[in-house]
Formats: C-alpha cells, sequence, structure tokens
C-alpha cells in the first residue's frame, strides 16, 4: 500500500516536470540553447489564468487561451532579447540573460498580480480519485498532467519527423547554414521553437496551479527539477524527457516512503548524478555525432 | 591687517560656536527615536509583515500623541523589505543599525530571519524586540549579554501547550509530526521530543516537507502507516495548506494541532475547506469581550486603515498585537534607561514594573534570563470558522 501510494503519487509530480522538461527539449533541439528561466514561464501561465479567470472572471477556455497565448509571445521576447543578441555571436551570455529575464519576470509579477500566495480551484481538484471504493491518494487532474505530458511528447516527436515545421526544426539543429540555403528561415524557425517552449510551460503551469499556491516564485524550485530532468532524459529526446519525469517524481515519492523525507533530496539528485556518470547523455540521449 | 583680522574674527568664531551649540543642543533633543523593522514586505509572508507595521505604527501614533520620549523625542518607524531571506534580513539589519542608528531592532515573522539577525544585535549592542518568529533559540541565544527581548509565542512552551491541547482535546496518545525542513522546523522537532519525553512518550513517526513541496502525500502516508491518531503541524501558510490539501487527497481525516503558521495569510482560501478543522494557537484576538485597550486599539486601526472595517479585518492579528505591545514595552526600556544607548536600553528592559497591555497586564515582563514576555498562559487556542480566527480554548 505505501509503495502504491508512493507510484502514484510520483507518477503525478514526475509528469508536471516532465511537462516542464519538454520545453528545454524543443528549443535545445533547434538552436542548441534553452530558457533557464522555464519556471518563470510556468508561473506566467499559472499568473495569467488566475488573474483572467477569477479576477477579471472570464469563463475559463477564454481566460487559459489568453494565458497561453501570452505565454507564446512572452516565448518570442525571451528569444529576442536574451537569446538571440548572444547566441548570434557565438556567445553563451544567453544562459545568464534568460535567467535574469525570468528574475525581472518574477518581480514584475509580484509588483503586479500582489505579494499573497492565492488558490485557484479546478472542477479536477475538488475530491480525491477513486477506483472501485479504493482511494487512489491524486486529484483526477493528477491523472490528467502525465496523460496530457505522455501526449504532448508524442505529439512533439510525430511534429519533428512527419511535418514540414519539424523537419526544417531538424534540418536548423543539424545544419543552420545548410538549412538558410536550402530556403528555411532559421530565425522564425529559432523564435517559434521559444514559443512553443513557453507554451509547453504555461500548459504546465495550468495544470500545476490548481494543485499548488499561485504566487510570483511558484515557479523556481519546479524549474530546477525540470532542467534535472531533461539532462537527465537525454535532452534531445522528447520520449526520455518525459520519461526522466515520471522516473525522477515516482523516485521521489519511493525515497520519501520508505526511508523518510529527511533522505528524498539527497538520495535523488544522487540517483541523477549516478544516472549522468554511467549515460553522460542522458539515459535515452545519444552522443552527438562529429563528423570531422 | 592679517593680525586684526584674525583677532576680530578668532572672538567672532567663539561667539558664533557658543551661539549655534546654544541652538545645535536642542536640535539634537527634537530628533526622532529611531524604531527598526525587519520583516517580510514582499512574498508569502507579506500580510505578516503588514500586520506587525499596523501594530507599530498604532503604538507609536499613541507614544507620540503623548508627547513621545526622552524630553520630547518622537518615535519614527524605519522599515526593511527581509523577503523571508536570512541573508537579506541581515543586510537589512546591518543598514538600520550602522546607518539609522535605531535604538530598538524590531523582527519579523521567519525564525530563520531573526535566528541570522541575532548574533549581530549581540556583537553590536542594539536591542532586539521579536513580534512574532516563534523560535526559542531567538531569546535563548550565547549572547553574553543577550540583546534579544519577545512578545511572542516560544516553541518550546508553545510544544508543551499542542502536547496538552491534543490530549485534552482528541484524546491522542500516537502523535506524528509534519514539520517545515527549516530552523524552525527544528526548533519544534526538539521542542515536540521535549514535551513528549516529560510525559513519557515519544512520536510515531517525524516527517519534513520542503516549503514549495506540491505533493506531502508520501510523508503523510508515512505517518498514516505508523498509526498517528493527531498531527504535530509546524509551517508557514502556503506549506502548510499544502499539507491539508495532500491529507484531502489520501482521505485521511487525522486532527491537526498547529503552530500559528496557518494564521498568517489566506490559509482557508488556499488549504481548501479542510483548513477549518485545522487547530493552532494564537496569542491574541480581536474577536469577544475587549479590554479598553483592545476597543482603543480597534478604534484607532479602523481610523488609520480605510481597508479596516471591522476587527474581521484586523489579519493576522498576532502580528498586530504582539508588535503593539512590544513597542509600548520598549518605549518603556527606553524612558527607564533615559537615553537610547543600547546596553542601557537592555537593562531598562529589566526595569519594567508594570504596563497594562494589549494581550494582558504584564508585570516585570523581563529579567536577566527570562526575555520572553507571554506564557502558556497567555496562549488562545483557535481555528477558522466562516473565514475568520476565532478562539476555541485558552
Amino acid at each position: 500500500m505505501l509503495l502504491m501510494s508512493a507510484l502514484v503519487s510520483g507518477l503525478g509530480l514526475g509528469s508536471m516536470y516532465g511537462l516542464m522538461a519538454l520545453g528545454f527539449y524543443v528549443t535545445y533541439a533547434v538552436s542548441g540553447t534553452v530558457n533557464f528561466a522555464q519556471g518563470s514561464s510556468m508561473m506566467l501561465g499559472a499568473v495569467l489564468t488566475f488573474a483572467f479567470t477569477r479576477t477579471l472572471g472570464w469563463p475559463a477556455p477564454v481566460g487559459i487561451f489568453c494565458a497561453l497565448a501570452i505565454c507564446a509571445l512572452y516565448g518570442l521576447v525571451v528569444e529576442f532579447i536574451a537569446v538571440r543578441p548572444f547566441a548570434s555571436r557565438g556567445s553563451d551570455s544567453w544562459l545568464m540573460a534568460t535567467v535574469a529575464l525570468g528574475i525581472v519576470l518574477d518581480n514584475l509579477v509580484m509588483f503586479t498580480f500582489g505579494k499573497e500566495p492565492r488558490n485557484l480551484p479546478s472542477p479536477l481538484a475538488q475530491a480525491p480519485l477513486e477506483i472501485a471504493g479504493v482511494n487512489l491518494g491524486i486529484y483526477p487532474l493528477q491523472a490528467l498532467i502525465p496523460v496530457v505530458g505522455i501526449a504532448l511528447a508524442g505529439g512533439l516527436y510525430l511534429l519533428s519527423v512527419r511535418t514540414r515545421w519539424g523537419k526544417a526544426m531538424l534540418a536548423v539543429a543539424q545544419n543552420s547554414a545548410a538549412a538558410r540555403l536550402m530556403g528555411i528561415p532559421i530565425r522564425p524557425t529559432v523564435s517559434f521553437a521559444f514559443a512553443l517552449s513557453t507554451l509547453l510551460a504555461g500548459i504546465a503551469g495550468v495544470l500545476i496551479a490548481p494543485l499548488v499556491n499561485v504566487n510570483s516564485d511558484m515557479g523556481t524550485l519546479f524549474g530546477l527539477k525540470a532542467f534535472a530532468v531533461a539532462i537527465l532524459g537525454g535532452i534531445g529526446n522528447p520520449w526520455g524527457v518525459m520519461l526522466a519525469g515520471l522516473f525522477f517524481g515516482v523516485s521521489e515519492g519511493i525515497v520519501t516512503v520508505t526511508l523518510g523525507s529527511g533522505y528524498t533530496q539527497i538520495i535523488t539528485f544522487s540517483l541523477v548524478i549516478l544516472a549522468l556518470a554511467l549515460r553522460p547523455n542522458g539515459i535515452f540521449g545519444r552522443a552527438e555525432v562529429k563528423k570531422l | 591687517m592679517a593680525l586684526a583680522f584674525t583677532r576680530r574674527h578668532i572672538g567672532a568664531l567663539l561667539a558664533s560656536t557658543v551661539f549655534a551649540g546654544a541652538f545645535v543642543t536642542p536640535a539634537l533633543a527634537a530628533d526622532p527615536i529611531k524604531i527598526g523593522l525587519v520583516t517580510a514586505l514582499s512574498g508569502q509572508s507579506a500580510l505578516a509583515g503588514e500586520a506587525i507595521s499596523r501594530g507599530m505604527t498604532i503604538a507609536i501614533d499613541e507614544i507620540n500623541a503623548k508627547g513621545g520620549l526622552l524630553g520630547g523625542r518622537k518615535l519614527e518607524l524605519v522599515r526593511r523589505d527581509d523577503e523571508g531571506n536570512p541573508a537579506k534580513g541581515v543586510t537589512a539589519a546591518r543598514e538600520l543599525i550602522f546607518r539609522e542608528q535605531v535604538a530598538v531592532l524590531f523582527g519579523g515573522l521567519d525564525t530563520p530571519v531573526s535566528m541570522a539577525i541575532v548574533p549581530l544585535v549581540n556583537a553590536e549592542k542594539t536591542p532586539f524586540m521579536g513580534p512574532w518568529a516563534a523560535g526559542t533559540g531567538i531569546t535563548k541565544n550565547d549572547g553574553k549579554p543577550n540583546f534579544a527581548f519577545r512578545v511572542s509565542a516560544v516553541d518550546e512552551i508553545v510544544n508543551v501547550g499542542m502536547l496538552d491541547y491534543a490530549q485534552a482535546t482528541f484524546k491522542a496518545t500516537k502523535p506524528g509530526m509534519i514539520l517545515v525542513n527549516n530552523p524552525w522546523g527544528e526548533s519544534n522537532e526538539i521542542g515536540l521530543k521535549a514535551a513528549l519525553a516529560a510525559k513519557g512518550m515519544s512520536a510515531v513517526g517525524i516527517e519534513k516537507f520542503e516549503g514549495n513541496d506540491v505533493d506531502v502525500v508520501p510523508q503523510l502516508t508515512r505517518l498514516r502507516s505508523s498509526g498517528a491518531d493527531v498531527l504535530f503541524m509546524v509551517g508557514n501558510v502556503g506549506p502548510s495548506a499544502q499539507v491539508v490539501k495532500s491529507l484531502d487527497r489520501m482521505g485521511w481525516k487525522v486532527p491537526i494541532v498547529s503552530h500559528w503558521g496557518p494564521a498568517g495569510g489566506r490559509f482557508t482560501e488556499l488549504a481548501g475547506p479542510n483548513g477549518k478543522d485545522v487547530h493552532f494557537v494564537q496569542t491574541y484576538s480581536f474577536f469577544g469581550n475587549q479590554s479598553e485597550t483592545g476597543k482603543r486599539v480597534i478604534a484607532s486601526l479602523m481610523a488609520k486603515y480605510p481597508s479596516i472595517k471591522g476587527v474581521d479585518d484586523i489579519t493576522p492579528a498576532v502580528g498586530v498585537a504582539n508588535a503593539y505591545d512590544g513597542v509600548h514595552l520598549s518605549a518603556l526600556a527606553i524612558a527607564a534607561a533615559g537615553s537610547t544607548d543600547g546596553d542601557a536600553v537592555r537593562q531598562g528592559f529589566y526595569k519594567i514594573d508594570k504596563y497594562e497591555g494589549l494581550i494582558k497586564t504584564y508585570e516585570k515582563p523581563f529579567a536577566p534570563g527570562v526575555h520572553d514576555a507571554l506564557q502558556a498562559k497567555d496562549y488562545v487556542w483557535a481555528q477558522f470558522i466562516a473565514d475568520r480566527i476565532l478562539p476555541v480554548a485558552k
């Protein structure tokens, strides 16, 4: 019973990490860069959903759609002012620039949204899920998150191998100069990837918000763990990233119920180090082929 | 020519110095006495910081209306935001001590921040008044002499009260602990273990959770499997709400006896309908019959802050009440010291004889080795009833 509870709870938690980590995959696959403040993008999705649906009283579908649209636009801003000026000159300073932009966003939200954490109710997070009279210890929303995460991972995979857009993104990732010569618009492709990345983080924010307290620093720890998950899974593999999220979440749950919460962070992050020592490119990642 | 100029002007210079001195001295006497406050004014504990600010402001207004202290010097509140972060708290405290030269420094909600500031105030001989943070080590520190005083609950006393209340109210015999993983949680773990040991008991399980944890079900599952019949909870508003939500998901109806973390914000909104089942400690409630001081403070708060329409809006009450009494006791200490010298004010606290305050009538509240003005009999047990913090037991 203990392990079953840990498994169910860990799957719900892990799918949240995986969903966030997919955002890292999308931009890395196209440009070799990531938005390190992905947690802030998640926070933006949650806070805007709260503002539109609770403060302004808009219908939930409208509020969520507008929140996600703004998250996607924010991705364009991230790419335009925190990544492009540095990446185009071969500098790695986008690492710090994306973190700095995230801090700016966190503080802007704190000043505008307010200082207090708020609750975003959801009909899917009111009563725990039961199967055959057995309480599973999770809300229906927590069961929905892995479904959404796996569906998005599958969608991204299909996008990358079955569509012209996806193939263009892969071409840019493999050889941007050759892609440009083939007529593929490099900059719009990279911008699109960042918009998609923050959109995914926004979706994570909308889904997670009813389970946590909505506030300006809610994304910090999530962003950190999601990045660990992205590296663990192999940042270039959407399935790997999602599965690593589930692995990380379940590990947290099992360590907590078996050894106690004092050991949770020590053991789960030690497992990450061990996994990367054995598989330096992530559990499901592959080493980049370098042609000489 | 030069000699004549020198003689004439030396005389003028001496005269002007004496003349100016006559004006400078009264100007210094009229300088305000600065009272510092380092607390969370942003983030999850912002509401608590605002409550402390309001309690202090009302008390300062009262003292200034009566002519101030030390021959007419008015009190002035100088606030800094620690964002609930110990490092930022220490930086802010340094600024208030060295640049603003505050006579007394007040702390905020977070025990880790106050614990970080206490070594500084002891080293710099600046009296510190804690109006909220309950960590035992804040006032029981290694300072010789000790400059930290408090008008608030104290963990080790609260912990004894939590056990007594759980036994009396819920007939609890197998308590479990769910504690936030920070110095405040550690302070309570020590206090609760000591309280249990004094009665020949022990906890069936002790679990920790992080302030940003989304899901506390694994920790609670361990406590349930170990047979806990009551939970002792220690955490601020957000984390405590996550514990209650996790219990709800598990469908585990277990009594929760909590430290006062849930009182610091929108607990019932964050925790959902089960938030009302949490029993927690308070030092004061503005509901019910009020003393003359209580009536006066309520009226002053409503007059000063338009957002306060009634006692419902005076929240969190403990922050307002503790800070109000803390300022008055500090003022009595400064008056007894006859100056703002740090060590003199520290000894001034020991000279306070009697003060009819908001929370109670204080009689010799401080003495060497006794730096906490409130004791177990001053605590009140409360619950959220219709979104109000209402006392349910003394």
